[in-house]
């Protein structure tokens, strides 16, 4: 019955369209064809002009009534060192994009009014012109020459070789449906070698080969531990993934790379916040100064609750949109003594006999920053 | 006047036509005969382009019902679902206790892979330049037919059948295929990373094969055709840019559609035969994967070869339908002709070098990228040049403000706006930000969706008197066009804020990320304009389908004053297109409003002085 009823609205919807339909036809007939249709060009070049206006007021309007939820405005500024100039390159090509987008739309909507066929309008004869079509050729040559040259230069900078002796700490985010397992390199600050025919779901999930000395201090945190991370550190994430493709996105720090399985990719970042600092950057704004939960408006406000979130970008099953990992960027010293307090994964998972004396002597050792420098980062 | 003129014409063809011979040897042609071969397994190009036309909308409206239904689960994600039940059955999942029903995270990325394979494929591919190549390349180049008429039939049934596979793998029981349009491996290669992949990913691959047939006949079709039997007189500088326009989309298809084939040829290998040409070190479903040593990184190389100048094949026919469709209702040469041309021919070049900016986070070494960058920037110069042509074309003109130029009026608007996020994503640097965000969503729809379907309507509404003899409902028109630019600016814009947010697309909710879930309202606001877009284009199909029966009749063979010859075919289209003679060209297709002439068209001999062309 239902459907019987949505199928009669849907036809008697499609009669009604027909009917307004037929109306403008009848009346062209009794006014003329050509009044009609110079009536209509004034009628639809007011309504272009008019689109125009709310069009182009929208847009400016929109982009300022959203500009602190958007990245690198407002409260969200970049978390990392490089992701400055991606906003500052963001907001050049805004700059020169916004104009020509403005102009032009306001020649094109403005023309089709001011030339709408009128009684005894004519057109001009005006096919080419070489010396103005020679000039907008140049114009965005030059100016995307321009944007091209600084994008690149930022591109490369983003991108650097690591030397040995540049000092940087080496993690390992390996992605797999729908998670990301994380693994420090332990003192030596090298990662152990894996191998995917070594995994071992119950005991050894990444596949860490053991046989590589360098394996036997790497720490893997378990799958809902926060990944911290020092400040002001050269961070290099060696980005893996054990099934499909997947994307290590942190969009506070504007890092993206895919996750590709049998091909390691890698992205090198320096956090310049720490979570704490970022706090009380957004403390600042009135829309953080809410409740986090609406139905608790007691509880904490949301800027006490932010974090740096890890997030999927490469569509990878049906789980996609659930591979979150909280990260949490805090000083030298207090990553240091998080790090200190880590066990490696051989002496938990796989020989945990020896585990204490290992650990003690690390404990032993730590003067906080001074093992960030000599171990972890290497 | 009008009809003066068109009687003057008449003459003019008989007297100093183009004598090939044609009625002579096909009179009482056997394949106009009887309805199966008139309609169905037609070979005359006027009777597939509208097949094409009508496959296309029918799938047209296939592809949006589901970007609506998905577009409800992210607008309304607390709504439900449950009364579309009877329809997707157990692809909606009714919460025992709320009596909440929800979209299946499964068939939401099912949905999404169908909406984006229908529309880029069988909608803007083979609906846009399938429709009008077939139309316009024979009647506005002054030829009978196609160079091969019964490739060109074949070209349709291949496409039908292409869909006919797409359309059975939607009633799976596992789902049709749910890995992206992309079809990126290893996700699209191992049945077991998604239930999407199995039987649904094999009709997938079944199903584009067959339309990558289809595509190559047509286009080897419309390549020779232009080439070859081109009227006398019609010379290549001649040409409407339409022709032009569909020449480089034919050419774009034929070079880059079979290096799509290969990509798939190997992932059917993956699949079924144990190779390893996109596989390595895979441990999946507590298995390591025997085989190694392919990259899936390949596969994005092969699909992306094709996917970029397919985005071009799916713009460059509108551009095409746009320029002509301003020129003639501006009364004014579209300005530029040389240039437009050139730019057409620069950016289906520039389109085969520019593919890996579609890579820029892939994995892929980043100083390759560099190179990727310099390619894909250079593009904003030919397509900046189209717009200032165009915007030029309107400057001087006397402009008829109906619904075929309001339509191209728009896809310029459109083409402005979409062409510009651009230049932010071809910058790899500002794509670390955007890359698969909201914003990447909100620019390849306004610049090559919401801009094709502009160019594919004006066109619509522009040939429609050439297709059926009849016009299309001008206040509906209007309607429609209104509706949709309000609508599709509605839901496209905001896409921008949020990307800029860093929301990823393809997600299926976003409650679990703080960062990406304080968008509830504008993501309802964007619902609900999917579904007016969506109401919308419904009056468009009445308008259509009504006015082929009741629309107001077509009286003069001539009805916009327009130069092209295929408003030289009588009203009632005739197998070969033309009674007697085929038009001689003597001039371009743009001499509007010339030494006191409103339209001058193409095979009325130059006046004494006259200078030709422009």
């Amino acid at each position: 019955m239902i459907y019987f009823i949505a199928f009669a609205i849907v036809f008697l919807l499609a009669v009604i369209i027909v009917q307004i339909g037929k109306i403008t036809e009848i009346a062209s007939r009794i006014r003329g064809e050509e009044e009609v249709e110079i009536q209509n060009n004034t009628t639809q070049g007011k309504w272009l002009l008019a689109f125009m206006a709310i069009f182009l007021s929208g847009t400016i309007y929109s982009a300022y009534y959203y500009k602190n939820s958007m990245l690198g405005y407002g409260p969200l500024t970049s978390a990392s060192e490089h992701g400055f100039e991606l906003d500052s390159l963001f907001n050049v090509t805004l700059f020169f994009t916004g104009i020509v987008f403005v102009i032009t739309h306001i020649l094109l909507f403005w023309y089709s009014y001011k030339y709408r066929k009128q009684r005894d309008t004519k057109a001009v004869f005006f096919a080419h012109d070489t010396k103005l079509e020679m000039i907008w050729t140049a114009v965005p040559a030059v100016v995307m020459t321009y944007l091209v040259a600084s994008g690149l230069v930022a591109w490369n900078s983003i991108f650097p070789t690591l030397t040995e002796e540049d000092k940087y700490l080496e993690i390992e985010a390996t992605g797999y449906q729908f998670a990301w397992d994380i693994r420090y390199p332990g003192e030596d600050g090298k990662l152990g070698r894996k191998d995917f025919r070594l995994i071992d779901l119950a005991n050894n999930s990444l596949g860490i080969d053991f046989n590589d000395p360098n394996a036997n201090d790497d720490i893997v945190l378990g799958g809902t531990d926060k990944i911290i991370l020092p400040v002001d550190s050269t961070i290099k994430v060696r980005i893996t993934s054990k099934d499909v493709l997947h994307n290590f996105y942190l969009p506070h720090f504007r890092v993206k790379m895919d996750a590709v399985p049998g091909l390691p990719t890698s992205f090198i970042f320096k956090p310049v916040k720490t979570t704490k600092e970022f706090r009380e950057q957004l403390r600042q704004y009135p829309e953080w100064q809410v409740p986090a939960d609406p139905d608790d408006p007691n509880g904490p406000q949301r800027w006490e609750t932010f974090e740096y979130e890890l997030a999927c970008a490469e569509l990878c099953g049906k789980g996609h949109y659930s591979m979150r990992r909280i990260i949490e960027v805090v000083s030298r010293e207090e990553y240091a003594a998080w790090m200190a307090g880590q066990k490696s994964f051989y002496s938990t998972n796989i020989n945990p006999e020896p585990a204490a004396a290992v650990k003690d002597t690390t404990v032993a050792d730590t003067t906080a920053s001074a093992a960030l420098d000599t171990a972890s980062v290497k | 006047m009008a009809n003066v003129t068109v009687h003057e014409e008449d003459v003019l063809i008989k007297d100093h036509g183009f004598d090939d011979h044609f009625h002579e040897h096909h009179h009482g042609d056997k394949y106009q005969t009887n309805f199966i071969f008139h309609y169905v397994f037609s070979m005359d190009h006027k009777i597939i382009a509208r097949q094409f036309l009508i496959t296309g909308m029918i799938w047209a409206i296939i592809g949006a019902a589901m970007s609506v239904i998905f577009r409800m689960q992210l607008g309304f994600p607390e709504e439900s679902l449950t009364w579309i039940k009877p329809l997707l059955g157990k692809w909606i999942e009714v919460d025992p206790t709320t009596g909440i029903g929800k979209l299946v995270p499964e068939f939401y990325y099912a949905l999404v892979t169908m909406h984006g394979t229908i529309i880029v494929f069988f909608v803007l591919t083979a609906g846009l330049s399938g429709t009008f190549s077939n139309l316009l390349i024979p009647l506005q180049l002054g030829a009978r037919d196609m160079a091969s008429p019964f490739l060109n039939m074949l070209s349709y049934w291949f496409f039908f059948f292409a869909g006919v596979v797409m359309f059975y793998s939607l009633f799976l029981s596992t789902g049709p295929f749910s890995g992206g349009w992309v079809a990126y491996p290893p996700l699209s290669a191992l049945p077991q990373a998604s239930s999407g992949s199995g039987t649904g990913m094999t009709l997938w691959l079944v199903s584009l094969v067959l339309f990558v047939v289809s595509v190559l006949l047509g286009g080897i079709n419309y390549i020779t055709t232009v080439l070859n039997l081109r009227t006398k007189g019609m010379t290549l500088w001649r040409m409407p840019l339409t022709i032009w326009a569909f020449f480089v989309t034919a050419i774009l298809g034929l070079l880059s559609f079979p290096v799509l084939a290969s990509g798939f040829f190997m992932l059917v290998f993956d699949r079924s035969l144990g190779t390893s040409f996109f596989l390595s070190e895979i441990f999946i479903e507590g298995q390591a994967l025997d085989r190694v040593g392919g990259s899936p990184i390949l596969y994005q190389h092969l699909f992306w070869f094709l996917g970029h100048p397919e985005v071009y094949i799916i713009i460059l026919p509108a551009m095409g339908l746009v320029s002509e469709v301003l020129s003639v209702h501006a009364r004014k040469p579209i300005f530029g002709y040389r240039a437009m041309v050139y730019s057409i021919m620069a950016i289906g070049f520039l389109s085969f070098i520019v593919w890996a900016h579609h890579m820029f986070m892939s994995g892929v070494n980043p100083f390759l990228s560099n190179f990727f960058v310099v390619f894909t920037l250079i593009i904003a110069v030919p397509s900046a040049v189209k717009v200032f042509n165009w915007i030029t074309t309107l400057y001087g003109g006397n402009l008829r403000l109906n619904t075929p130029m309001l339509f191209a009026i728009g896809f310029v608007s459109m083409f402005i706006s979409g062409g510009l996020t651009g230049i932010f994503l071809g910058n790899s640097a500002i794509d670390i930000q955007l890359h698969d965000t909201y914003f990447v969503v909100a620019h390849f729809h306004i610049v090559m969706g919401v801009a094709a379907f502009f160019g594919m309507f004006a066109g619509v509404y522009h040939w429609y008197p050439k297709m059926y003899g009849r016009f299309m409902n001008e206040t509906l028109g209007k309607i429609h066009f209104w509706g949709t630019i309000v609508s599709a600016y509605a839901i496209f814009w905001p896409m921008h804020y949020t990307g800029m947010a860093g929301v990823p697309r393809r997600y299926y909710s976003f409650d679990s990320f703080d960062a990406f879930r304080h968008f509830a309202d504008l993501n309802k606001f964007i619902t609900v304009f999917a579904i007016i877009s969506f109401a919308v284009q419904l009056v468009f199909v009445i308008n259509f389908f009504y006015s082929i029966w009741y629309g107001k009749k077509m009286t003069s063979k001539n009805p916009w004053g327009a130069n092209t010859l295929e408003w030289t075919t009588p009203i009632e289209p005739i197998h070969g297109n033309w009674p007697g003679k085929l038009p001689v060209v003597h001039r371009w297709a743009y001499d509007y409003s010339k030494d006191e002439r409103e339209f001058v068209p193409q095979h009325i001999p130059l006046k004494e002085g006259e200078v030709g062309d422009h």
